[in-house]
């Protein structure tokens, strides 16, 4: 008692050969179908290297299409001369010509001795099915197929809508439940003959010519009406991308396959001469009892295909560039802006990167130049703090400065005195955490003691560039996360809101604050503003400022409300 | 108006191929190895100039690779470059004394010879001081990329330019016949790139790394340009426009995701800042054989004599592809 083997082969005649081979040594016997597309002078010469062997064999050759009928029709053909040529075989096993065994052929001897009578096959349910590349599951039964979908896509895709649209749908036989899995399997010689020899073979077989890709239903459908003993899995490990295109191994996966415990894997590179050295050279006298487990090798795939279809969130690079909107505008990861904080305190950086052991830069977009952290002039990954470069493509650059420092949080200064061109990616991106303080931009005005009629002209352009900004925050579609206060309302209590603002910012379990960073004075500042308002501007975003207590009067502890109407004062 | 596009673009690849055509007759055969070239085989092409002592490893390292055949336009060279060439059993050469600025920076030779013996091959394009990586390739050779590729139906391959530079300026002379750049050149820049979009080519627009850091700091717009197709399953109606940067029909620039995955691309490691570096500048400068006047050599020339060096705390020392994919400058996309 022993198992045979199918060999469909296309290409790589040479590994096929080599493979039939390692079979045949092994006491398996190999019945192989070659394509009938490969030439007769490579067929010729083929059929000259594989003569000597006496277990190997050749089936009439068909010409196989991919996704078509051929290949079952191949396979058919191929199996019932194994069958018939060797009666004491009591499985097949069907392979392709890029199939390498992993284990020694004895061990899967003994694993099919110890399974008798069971068919090894990946055979789903259709409705159960989830892998099927393009949406076709169960339509693959319904509908039908003339045109090719690898050389004709638009009219295969066309005659489907077609026929959806015209609800069009095919008989299927009765008895038939469709069932889908992979096309390589191990079947008992008294299922396969009981699908070979089946009285309504006929009538099956002209319904599957007309089904897509039969060669992943034909044998996973009918295996369903011959054998109650089935175990739905393929003893073939073959992993497959997103496009439903099966994985080839390398070289380098040698040590992965070896850990698969399974005893076939597919499509090995036809060039992978270690991988094929060493898996048909392995030593044959010890046994390992172990199951096939491909889970090893599964996360690795899995991973590649995420990697296909999701990427690095947050990387733009020569072959990741997300252009459409909803993908766009997506930093790596999360970091801070604070609007106005910087004016209002004194060292507010020192402050905050103290509290919170955050890397705190200052003005990132400072006209003259980016202000990085410790005054750096070149920042991770080769930043240069150089304006024009900056400017140049700044999403760019803040996209790569989040990029660049993976796993520290960033924090950086913003005010209407920076470049603004960033505004617009600040509001799209929902990694910016934005806290403005309206109208801070006023307390180094107040400070800097110039001439009012500057100051007054200065002021009117911060605002309405800082009015500008916030509308751009406070679009519909954007996504960043912003918080504001107007400076009176800030400086009125600034405690609870640094607090709400670190427990967001921070990292957890830092502990509360007791009091807040050291401000500036803000003596007289009520006056300044007034003088503002008095000589004809409207400072709305700095909101009602209450003054601050006056130190060597504590008579006058009540605060006071500036009326807007108070110009005659 | 999309199809005027288009046939603004096809009128302009004829147009390349045209002007192949017609410097074809610039070139004169050296030597003629191209009937050893099989089914399948991977071809090189570079142009050089008094590259003699870079070759030695420049030919090593890319037979490594699995190049199988090389097709190379010595520009009129006057040190033993033609000579050694000419010996190499695997190298097809040619020579001309016209101007390579006229041929547009190479390019119409180029796209002559990969018309001419390509069609159907992967053609790798590269100078002599780029080194082509890919993911995996310090365990697969070129060729399981390449069928890798073709499986996938895809035709052209990304790998963009990597300027490598020396912690010091290296003394005159110091580089020997036959050494491996990267050991002098061994540290880069990994996150100062900047990409845009080039709606009419599709192609991506990456400029960055040291050069615009010290060189084009005051004109970024002018920095050089780093993004680049190297390798292409090559069909004879093919054309490269500006260096290997892009190429028409445009649908071969398409080689990154727009909708967040990760197409798979490499890179050139470009050494290209060695002992001689500085020389050559001046050399090259006042020859203005190169693209834009030669801005970039005359920004280098002025700027190379300063402090200007390249070299920062935060310059990454190169390991291996993997690290650059980490970085994010190369992916392995679909590729397992």
């Amino acid at each position: 008692m022993s198992f045979g083997v199918v060999m469909l082969v296309h290409t790589a005649l040479d590994r096929a050969e080599q493979i039939a081979k390692h079979w045949a040594a092994g006491g398996s016997p190999v019945v192989i179908h070659v394509d009938k597309q490969v030439s007769q002078k490579r067929f010729a010469s083929f059929q000259a290297a594989i003569a000597d062997c006496e277990n190997v064999s050749l089936s009439q050759r068909v010409k196989c299409e991919w996704g078509t009928w051929s290949l079952v029709e191949a396979a058919q053909i191929a199996s019932q001369l194994l069958l018939d040529k060797h009666p004491d075989i009591e499985h097949v096993f069907l392979a392709s010509g890029s199939c390498l065994p992993l284990r020694p052929v004895q061990e899967l001897k003994h694993f099919l001795l110890r399974h008798p009578t069971t068919n090894f096959i990946e055979s789903v349910n259709t409705h159960d099915v989830t892998w099927t590349v393009g949406g076709l599951s169960y339509e693959r039964f319904l509908l039908r197929f003339p045109f090719s979908w690898r050389k004709h896509r638009k009219l295969f895709d066309l005659y489907v809508e077609l026929q959806r649209a015209l609800r069009f749908s095919r008989r299927i036989p009765e008895r038939i439940v469709p069932h889908l899995g992979s096309q390589w399997w191990c079947l008992t010689r008294n299922t396969l003959s009981k699908i070979l020899n089946d009285p309504n073979r006929k009538k099956y077989d002209t319904y599957f010519k007309k089904v897509w890709i039969p060669d992943e239903s034909y044998f996973q459908t009918l295996v369903r009406l011959h054998s109650d003993d089935i175990q739905s899995r393929s003893l073939t490990l073959s992993k497959f991308d997103y496009h439903g295109k099966p994985y080839t191994f390398y070289d380098d996966h040698l040590q992965l396959l070896r850990r698969t415990d399974c005893f076939v894997a597919r499509k090995i590179w036809r060039k992978a001469d270690k991988l094929y050295k060493t898996f048909l050279h392995e030593p044959t006298d010890y046994i390992k009892a172990g199951e096939p487990n491909a889970g090893k090798i599964d996360r690795i795939f899995a991973k590649a295909v995420e990697r296909r279809i999701l990427g690095r969130e947050g990387l733009y690079m020569q072959s990741r560039f997300p252009i459409h909107k909803q993908y766009s505008a997506k930093s790596y990861d999360d970091y801070s802006i604070f609007e106005g904080f910087s004016e209002i305190f004194v060292n507010f950086e020192q402050w905050l990167a103290q509290v919170t052991g955050l890397r705190v830069h200052g003005h990132l977009f400072a006209p003259q130049k980016a202000e990085f952290s410790e005054n750096k002039n070149i920042f991770a990954g080769n930043l240069s703090s150089n304006a024009r470069l900056r400017d140049y493509n700044p999403s760019g650059f803040l996209q790569s400065l989040i990029w660049n420092t993976r796993g520290e949080k960033q924090c950086f200064q913003f005010g209407p005195r920076d470049n603004q061109k960033i505004s617009e990616y600040l509001a799209q991106d929902k990694c910016a955490h934005i806290y403005v303080i309206t109208g801070a931009w006023a307390m180094p005005l107040y400070r800097t003691g110039k001439d009012f009629d500057d100051i007054r002209k200065e002021a009117a352009k911060l605002q309405k560039i800082e009015q500008d900004h916030l509308q751009i925050l406070k679009q519909k579609d954007a996504s960043a996360q912003v918080s504001h206060w107007s400076l009176a309302e800030f400086v009125e209590d600034p405690l609870p809101i640094l607090q709400k603002i670190i427990d967001q910012v921070g990292p957890r379990n830092i502990r509360r604050l007791s009091e807040a960073p050291e401000m500036h004075d803000l003596t007289d500042f009520d006056k300044f503003l007034f003088k503002l308002k008095n000589k004809g501007m409207d400072p709305h975003l700095i909101g009602e400022f209450l003054p601050q207590p006056m130190k060597e009067n504590p008579a006058i502890q009540r605060p006071y409300l500036v009326s807007q109407n108070a110009k005659n004062i | 108006m999309k199809w005027r596009l288009q046939y603004r673009l096809r009128l302009r690849r004829k147009l390349a191929l045209w002007r192949a055509f017609k410097k074809r007759r610039q070139l004169k055969r050296i030597r003629n190895r191209t009937n050893n070239i099989k089914k399948n085989d991977v071809i090189l092409i570079c142009t050089c100039k008094d590259e003699f002592k870079r070759l030695p490893y420049f030919l090593s390292y890319y037979r490594d690779l699995g190049v199988n055949h090389f097709l190379c336009i010595d520009n009129n060279s006057t040190d033993d470059t033609a000579k050694y060439l000419k010996e190499q059993p695997d190298v097809s050469l040619w020579h001309t004394k016209a101007s390579y600025k006229k041929a547009a920076f190479g390019v119409h030779w180029m796209n002559w010879l990969a018309r001419r013996y390509c069609h159907n091959h992967w053609v790798l394009t590269v100078d002599v001081d780029e080194f082509f990586i890919f993911p995996f390739c310090d365990t697969r050779p070129i060729g399981a990329l390449t069928d890798w590729l073709d499986d996938t139906g895809i035709s052209s391959f990304s790998a963009m330019l990597i300027d490598m530079y020396p912690k010091e300026i290296p003394e005159q002379d110091s580089y020997l016949e036959g050494q491996n750049p990267l050991e002098i050149a061994q540290w880069f820049d990994s996150g100062n790139y900047s990409i845009k979009y080039n709606p009419e080519y599709y192609n991506l627009w990456i400029q960055g790394g040291p050069r615009a850091r010290v060189f084009f700091k005051n004109k970024p717009e002018e920095a050089p340009s780093l993004n680049k197709i190297p390798l292409v399953k090559w069909h004879r109606s093919y054309a490269y426009m500006q260096s290997t940067h892009m190429l028409l029909p445009r649908g071969l620039n398409l080689t990154y995701e727009t909708n967040g995955g990760e197409k798979a691309s490499g890179a050139l490691l470009h050494a290209k800042f060695l002992d001689d570096f500085s020389s050559k500048a001046q050399n090259e400068n006042m020859r203005k054989e190169h693209y834009a006047g030669g801005r970039e050599y005359s920004a280098y020339a002025n700027n190379i004599n300063d402090s200007n060096a390249l070299w920062s705390p935060m310059s990454e020392r190169y390991i291996n592809w993997r690290q650059l994919e980490i970085l994010g400058l190369l992916s392995k996309g679909n590729w397992a």
